[in-house]
């Protein structure tokens, strides 16, 4: 088994996994848990897909298309269309104070359909969006350098470093924001008593239905972009209809971060690892290819139990997670 | 009065005592018959064909002929079993949105039943064996949360969530220890199925009735049933009453496990005789909002079983008729849940508006 070569696919799968689970602690640290991510992230991927291919049959192909654009537009139309499934989720949970688990299953089965019904509409006279993928998956210009460098040690820097696409950097990023956000501006801080209680946010002159709103909709919208990083980076634009179930991972992921995006970095190369360490063990078989999936999901539990077990308070999930909020109530 | 002065909101919401019945019917009617509107819309917007034709194929698929309205008859069966194990949990608070695992844990046990013993074992025997496999299965998937939840208080959401995945995973490993092959599609094997009442669907159908009766009996009227009820209204009035809550929501657990199991059994022993990861099919899900949506009175989720099945019935047809695979079909189904359980705030809630001041009468 060649290391390098599965640590760099680690890395590549595990992105989709840290937007989606960015996106998932933003929600929570909100006091909502969004159980319809997986439904989001099947949007964000397959509109991001759909206006590719619009957008290069529209200019006649990938050789006329503008460099920027055609990695920009899928970007911004899979965060707007996924952040209006958060929207929907919002007015739902927030406004209507209906139950967030329900409301959240129910709007992955409408993002599976949407997903589903736009995924029609790419052999429908369009272009093939796959040509443009080789625009996510460009390497950084100093790679090749690297690579061209008489050190051995150089080289694999490079490789572990600086051979990866647009989105996969764009996943750190967001998620160190997230981060720094959450713990270190009076934002987050806000958001964060919103999320542990509300009722005090609220008597601190707090706007809960605000940061609630726009906690949901921001970290939607990051989802989102992890479905399209699924497959314009992993499966380098073939398109596939399990989106949802590395949504379901990403939910999994924010328990085996203890809901921080930083320590999510981490974690989600070891998902990602898990997820396709057996393509490369030689000889596995069947049976035991389908343990190893197992596994992300035992270790979530495992944390999951940990967390109840030592009562330190920055471990616990938010306090008010799954619940609604209503002023009036006593 | 001065003008810079804070301007009493429009409306302000405030929280419902109690709603005259025949309100709370009208309201949820008006919601559905908003929801099939908009998925009218929706079909229309998509297809560009007359709603008209919407609505026939959505009658013809689930009332069209014997075959599909025993069909129909049974997915609500088995919905509703589901339903029924999710919800004295419910009622509890307790979020258990593992029914998805413990109904394949149980399905898995009775498919290893059917699949080891079958040739060894005399039929009633078997059926014997293969009911207290998928019974017991399934009440480990559950208690194991649920001993995590009554000692150390672990968020059950997310736990049982969790254990769904591992019992798919669980599912797709001994399909592929049994399947020597690799095809990883266990063949069928009907010679180990529960007996037959009357035709293919009467056995499942008519074990999920006795068990909606039971349940809404003990629901009710059990001392069971109060304690759930206590529990899940407020822990420390139950302490405070004398109510042992940690064995109650070990009670509750095994209980849900219990009847997720005899769906397994259903599901696996008495309709495909085979088991794969997809077996559940979502169901544990679904039965989520069915159990939610009846406020978890089990003669309720009669009804709203059946809506979900007809919809289910019906969109596939839709599906078929029109060429458009499975994506409508949860389109619809989304569309629908989303207008009930949005309709759901004009029962809890009423929205008060500003009374007009002297100043806005002149």
């Amino acid at each position: 088994m060649n290391f390098l070569s599965f640590f760099i696919q680690a890395v590549r799968t595990g992105m989709s996994f840290l937007l989606g689970s960015t996106g998932e602690t933003l929600t929570e640290k909100s006091g909502h848990l969004n159980l319809g991510i997986p439904g989001i992230m099947c949007v964000g991927a397959a509109s991001g897909c759909l206006a590719e291919a619009m957008y290069l049959t529209s200019v006649g192909g990938e050789a006329q298309a503008n460099k920027l654009l055609i990695v920009l537009i899928p970007i911004l139309v899979s965060f707007l269309a996924a952040m209006l499934l958060g929207v929907l989720y919002c007015f739902l949970t927030v406004t209507l104070r209906a139950n967030q688990n329900v409301t959240g299953l129910a709007l992955t089965t409408l993002g599976v359909g949407i997903a589903n019904y736009l995924s029609k509409q790419f052999s429908n006279g369009l272009l093939p969006f796959a040509s443009a993928t080789k625009y996510f998956t460009a390497k950084l210009p100093f790679y090749e350098t690297m690579k061209a460098s008489p050190h051995a040690f150089v080289q694999v820097l490079g490789d572990i470093f600086f051979s990866y696409g647009v989105l996969v950097y764009l996943a750190i990023i967001i998620a160190l924001i997230v981060s720094f956000v959450l713990t270190r501006t009076r934002t987050g801080l806000n958001l964060r008593a919103v999320g542990e209680n509300p009722a005090t946010a609220d008597a601190a002159g707090i706007n809960v239905t605000r940061y609630r709103y726009l906690a949901t909709m921001a970290g939607s919208g990051i989802a989102g972009l992890g479905g399209l990083c699924y497959i314009m980076d992993n499966l380098n634009g073939n398109w596939e209809y399990t989106v949802d179930a590395v949504g379901w991972l990403a939910i999994a992921l924010v328990i085996f971060t203890i809901w921080r995006p930083n320590i999510a970095i981490l974690g989600s190369i070891v998902f990602g690892g898990l997820y396709i360490v057996g393509n490369y063990i030689i000889g596995i078989s069947f049976q035991n290819k389908e343990l190893i999936k197992m596994l992300p999901y035992v270790i979530t539990i495992i944390v999951l139990i940990f967390t109840s077990f030592t009562k330190k308070k920055e471990i616990q999930p938010p306090q008010s997670l799954g619940l609604s909020y209503f002023r009036e109530e006593r | 009065m001065k003008k810079h002065e804070a301007r009493e909101p429009l409306f302000h919401i405030v929280k419902r005592a109690q709603i005259p019945l025949y309100q709370g019917i009208l309201i949820r009617v008006a919601a559905i018959v908003l929801a099939l509107l908009t998925c009218a819309a929706v079909f229309f917007f998509l297809t560009q064909k007359s709603p008209v034709d919407f609505y026939r194929s959505m009658f013809n698929g689930a009332f069209g002929t014997e075959r599909r309205i025993w069909n129909m008859a049974h997915q609500m069966a088995i919905l509703l079993c589901i339903s029924l194990a999710v919800t004295p949990a419910f009622k509890m608070r307790f979020w258990n949105i593992g029914a998805e695992g413990q109904v394949l844990v149980g399905g898995l046990a009775c498919a290893a039943i059917m699949f080891y013993f079958r040739q060894s074992v005399p039929l009633p025997l078997l059926w014997v064996m293969m009911t207290l496999a998928s019974i017991l299965a399934s009440m480990v998937w559950a208690i194991i949360p649920a001993i995590f939840k009554a000692n150390w208080n672990t968020n059950e959401t997310l736990f049982t969530l969790m254990m769904n995945y591992i019992a798919t995973q669980l599912v797709a490993y001994f399909i592929n220890v049994w399947v020597k092959s690799g095809s990883g599609v266990l063949n069928p094997m009907p010679d180990a199925g529960l007996p037959k009442l009357g035709n293919a669907w009467t056995l499942n159908i008519s074990v999920v009735a006795v068990l909606t009766v039971i349940l809404y009996i003990y629901l009710r009227f059990s001392k069971h049933g109060y304690e759930i009820a206590v529990v899940g209204e407020s822990e420390n009035t139950a302490r405070y009453i004398g109510v042992n809550v940690k064995k109650v929501i070990l009670r509750t657990m095994m209980l849900s496990g219990a009847i997720c199991g005899v769906a397994g059994l259903l599901i696996v022993g008495g309709t495909s005789y085979t088991i794969n990861a997809n077996s559940a099919g979502g169901q544990g899900f679904t039965a989520i909002m069915v159990s939610w949506l009846a406020k978890f009175n089990p003669l309720l989720m009669i009804l709203t079983s059946f809506l979900i099945a007809f919809l289910q019935r019906g969109t596939n047809q839709v599906s078929n008729d029109f060429k458009m695979d499975n994506s409508i079909s949860n389109i619809v189904t989304a569309i629908i849940l989303f207008f009930i359980i949005g309709c759901e705030f004009f029962i809890n809630y009423k929205l008060v508006f500003r009374k007009p001041s002297k100043e806005d009468a002149t």
